[in-house]
């Protein structure tokens, strides 16, 4: 792929707080969709998005059981987008930061996801075609 | 103890959550026995717009089988018993004045709430 390119993402904002971790994740999908190399640097609580002790719930106020509400897991979105990836010829370098990791003991996450440290994210930003930072905002 | 819960910072993680998590605990208080009423103001007033559709959301071959549904969580609300005061101006700085809305909602206007907070014991502002 003559303009295949290689995309770097900075996330940090833990799942179910607001929109932009949807947002991120479907701009990370788009860019998997079109067979784009993807790094993601996973900092502060966005690590929580692959995190693999995630489990679903019922909801009573919709009325549905466990399997009905099939509520959205992040972890599922993350292993899907790479799967996404590699269907399309390119693949996802998901690097969650380590100490983030260890202070919120989210220590377990999903197939693919490595540990990393911010010099993962100075090597992927230098390897990039360009790097966008979707930040926490108060 | 009467409780108001407000609710202003609309759409904050309602793909996610499939919901919006002060109208979710709004209803379970309610089911638990609290005596709660709701007020929407700010962007949330667009919770009680019938015709909205959040479906589609998808990542890769993932795909959202139950996307919220915050016109019907909020009639839900009322359906148990619950007041749901809506913000009239912020329904039409929004241009939502002439759009169709759920029933049973309480329009209340800027220079009423205070008076409204007056009639709980506690006001919760999510």
């Amino acid at each position: 792929m003559a303009d295949k390119k290689t995309l770097t993402f900075a996330l940090m904002d833990p799942p179910y707080e607001n929109a932009r971790s949807t947002t991120a994740l479907r701009l990370i999908n788009i860019a998997a969709k079109r067979g784009y190399d993807i790094n993601v640097f996973a900092y502060e609580g966005s690590v929580f998005l692959a995190f693999a002790m995630q489990k679903p719930h019922p909801n009573a106020m919709h009325g549905r059981n466990v399997e009905e509400e099939n509520h959205v897991l992040t972890k599922e979105l993350v292993s899907s987008l790479m799967q996404e990836a590699m269907r399309n010829g390119g693949k996802i370098d998901w690097v969650n930061c380590g100490l983030c990791v260890d202070e919120r003991g989210a220590v377990e996450a999903v197939e693919g996801v490595r540990r990393g440290s911010p010099a993962d994210f100075l090597k992927m930003a230098a390897t990039s075609d360009n790097t966008l930072v979707i930040v926490t905002r108060g | 103890m009467k409780a108001l819960n407000i609710i202003e910072t609309g759409y904050r993680a309602t793909l996610e959550e499939q919901d919006d998590p002060g109208v979710w605990l709004a209803y379970t208080l309610k089911a638990a026995g609290a005596d709660v009423d709701v007020l929407l103001r700010g962007n949330a007033v667009n919770y009680a717009v019938k015709d909205q559709d959040a479906g589609g959301l998808q990542y890769g071959a993932w795909r959202q089988t139950q996307p919220p549904r915050l016109a019907e969580n909020i009639a839900s609300l009322t359906s148990k018993g619950m007041a749901v005061f809506i913000v009239s101006e912020d329904l039409q700085e929004r241009g939502l004045g002439g759009v169709p809305l759920i029933e049973s909602l309480t329009p209340v206007t800027r220079n009423g709430i205070a008076r409204l907070l007056g009639n709980y014991d506690q006001v919760w502002h999510w």
